[in-house]
């Protein structure tokens, strides 16, 4: 009877996590979609905590954990800057590829607690999906380890790439295969370990050759990877509501990778393999023989307020630059005088933009934009060509028309920002370097762009006051 | 969509998933002679497949300027892990299992606590204009 209850309560905790992922397609819905995954996760731990057999020793050490980690996560979710939401987001995923590796390494050393056998004589059906969860949740966490390390600066954004590497990767990859079937045809603790090794370089390895400015799918990925790995763990213990919400946060993590690939027109393999935006790609790209076109045109803060004074249609493209330098709130203030001269503004987001899904629209939120001025590409693009000014501020490749005329670019292809169609349009910039991509923004040399040099939030400081004169 | 309909088409998804689960279980307990032990697996397949798409459909359906909570909500639900490490914990005899499983059950805290508190936080920040 015990079981048949708490089997009910996964299942309804189940539904609960699907209702809080249904509340996500609208900001009104969303809030309430959270607390239904707060409810469903707390209906979890009860549920668990109530089983037979849970010894007074044993809650009371599960509520300790519980306490501790608890009050770090609070801490810690409390205290994060928005602009450094996708490292604490990389370091999260980290932890759940940790935790799996751990109740996996429980499963295999008590296995009778989790009735898939006894100690030294583990059922080979669930030896396959512990070293499938073990590995993944390995995999996952040195990934993680790594993609916070380069979206926090404590390590270069570029790609560290050396001869062989994916040979190398290959070769490891088999060896892991080869472990798995030893591991499953004895059951031996010592290949269990090894296997966990293996697989933290793997997931070492596999993160350091791919560029800051692909993180959004890296990070989607592991995302992906850490709904994997609760699923094999969900397999080993049978249990119902660890293999359903696996399964949803795999398939959302993978969502999101291809959303993120296709906004870059570029395969999930392309950026696996990674090495883009290194030096050597840099080359290979026609970024050079800049020399022979109309000079660039630099303005100043004032020449750009005043257009914008007796501009009717403004749109704001953000990218990661405005993250960078935390220029969010005085492109608010800047937005904010600007309607208050009759224009009417908008932003224009582009699937890429940031270092995370969907990290522009936090940022801007944050700086109390209102959620219905903010545009994806499908939505605004069309209205570049009606706008008075496109206002770039922190974005590069994803404006560059040269993916939609130059075959031989590396970013042909990409859907991109119309921009250009815009009668006026400012680029604030520090200096004329390439984007990530390592490829010539075309567009700083069209009639129509207006170059604005310096820090993003400076310049736009500096339009600020010229307004308010 | 209110949440009165987003309830009532969450009760009908489940009870289909629950309909194809009876049925994949019947076929199982045909199968069961042949092979006892696969079973239990097949469900759990069949149970995996269903979440798998409805995750698809559901995750299609969040709109992309709620990408960065969608990763905060799937962050802090995949640390339902915790019920795996709370198992372990509780119910293991090996100290060495024991110890796992506390450890398992910290880290999935920090993300469980931290993932819905951090989305709270960015939901908290999107608003109408004029609101």
């Amino acid at each position: 009877m015990a079981q048949t209850l708490s089997t009910l309560a996964y299942l309804v905790a189940s539904v609960l996590f699907i209702m809080a992922l249904r509340g996500l397609s609208n900001p009104e819905t969303s809030r309430q979609g959270n607390l239904f995954g707060m409810v469903g996760m707390g209906i979890a731990i009860v549920a668990t905590l109530l089983k037979p057999g849970m010894g007074a020793g044993g809650i009371v050490l599960v509520l300790a954990g519980l306490a501790i980690g608890g009050t770090i996560g609070t801490l810690l979710a409390q205290r994060i800057q928005m602009t450094s939401l996708p490292q604490l987001v990389a370091a999260f995923h980290s932890l759940v590829g940790m935790a799996a590796v751990f109740v996996a390494a429980a499963a295999f050393y008590s296995p009778e607690s989790f009735g898939i056998g006894y100690a030294g004589n583990i059922k080979g059906a669930s030896l396959v999906e512990m070293s499938l969860g073990l590995a993944i949740g390995a995999i996952t966490f040195s990934g993680s380890v790594i993609a916070f390390a380069k979206l926090d600066g404590r390590m270069s954004g570029s790609p560290i790439i050396f001869k062989g590497q994916h040979m190398l990767n290959a070769a490891l990859g088999a060896l892991l295969l080869v472990l798995v079937i030893a591991f499953v045809a004895t059951g031996s603790p010592f290949l269990f370990w090894l296997i966990a090794i293996l697989s933290f370089v793997l997931g070492f390895l596999l993160i350091i050759p791919i560029g800051g400015a692909d993180m959004p799918v890296v990070v989607s990925m592991l995302n992906s990877y850490s709904g994997w790995a609760a699923a094999g763990i969900g397999f080993t213990i049978g249990n119902l509501l660890l293999i359903v919400t696996g399964a949803l946060v795999g398939a959302s993590g993978a969502i999101l990778s291809y959303i993120m690939c296709k906004g870059m027109n570029r395969s999930i393999i392309n950026v696996l393999l990674g090495g883009f935006g290194s030096d050597s790609g840099a080359a290979a790209g026609p970024g050079a023989g800049g020399a022979d076109r109309a000079p660039v045109k630099a303005g100043s803060p004032e020449d750009a307020a005043y257009i914008m004074k007796n501009a009717q249609k403004i749109i704001i493209v953000p990218g990661y630059g405005m993250a960078v330098a935390q220029a969010q709130q005085v492109v608010r203030e800047m937005a904010d005088l600007l309607k208050k001269e009759g224009a009417e503004i908008s932003y224009a987001i582009h699937p890429v933009a940031g270092r995370m899904p969907g990290h522009m629209n936090v940022l801007l939120a944050e700086a109390n934009v209102p959620y219905d001025e903010v545009h994806e590409l499908e939505e605004i693009n069309a209205e570049f060509a009606e706008a008075d000014v496109a206002y770039v501020i922190g974005a590069n490749d994803v404006t560059n028309p040269a993916a939609k005329t130059d075959k031989s670019s590396a970013i042909y292809g990409m859907p991109i920002l119309d921009v250009e169609k815009a009668k006026t349009v400012f680029f604030v910039k520090r200096g004329m370097a390439s984007g990530y991509a390592g490829v010539e923004n075309e567009l700083f040399f069209r009639p129509n762009t207006m170059m604005l040099f310096g820090d993003a939030k400076k310049v736009t400081q500096q339009i600020v006051q010229s307004l308010q004169k | 969509m209110n949440p009165q309909q987003i309830a009532n088409e969450a009760a009908s998804l489940s009870d289909r998933a629950a309909q194809l689960a009876e049925h994949a279980r019947q076929l199982a307990e045909v199968a069961a002679p042949v092979a006892a032990a696969a079973e239990p697996f097949l469900l759990l397949l069949t149970i995996f497949l269903m979440a798998c798409f409805v995750g698809y459909y559901v995750v299609w359906n969040v709109t992309p300027a709620l990408h960065s909570p969608l990763m905060g909500v799937t962050n802090a639900i995949s640390s339902v892990i915790v019920v795996g490490a709370i198992l372990a914990t509780g119910l293991a005899d090996s100290w060495a299992a024991k110890a796992f499983g506390f450890i398992a059950v910290t880290l999935a805290s920090v993300n469980i606590f931290g993932g819905f508190m951090v989305t709270r936080r960015m939901l908290a920040m999107f608003k109408k204009k004029g609101s």
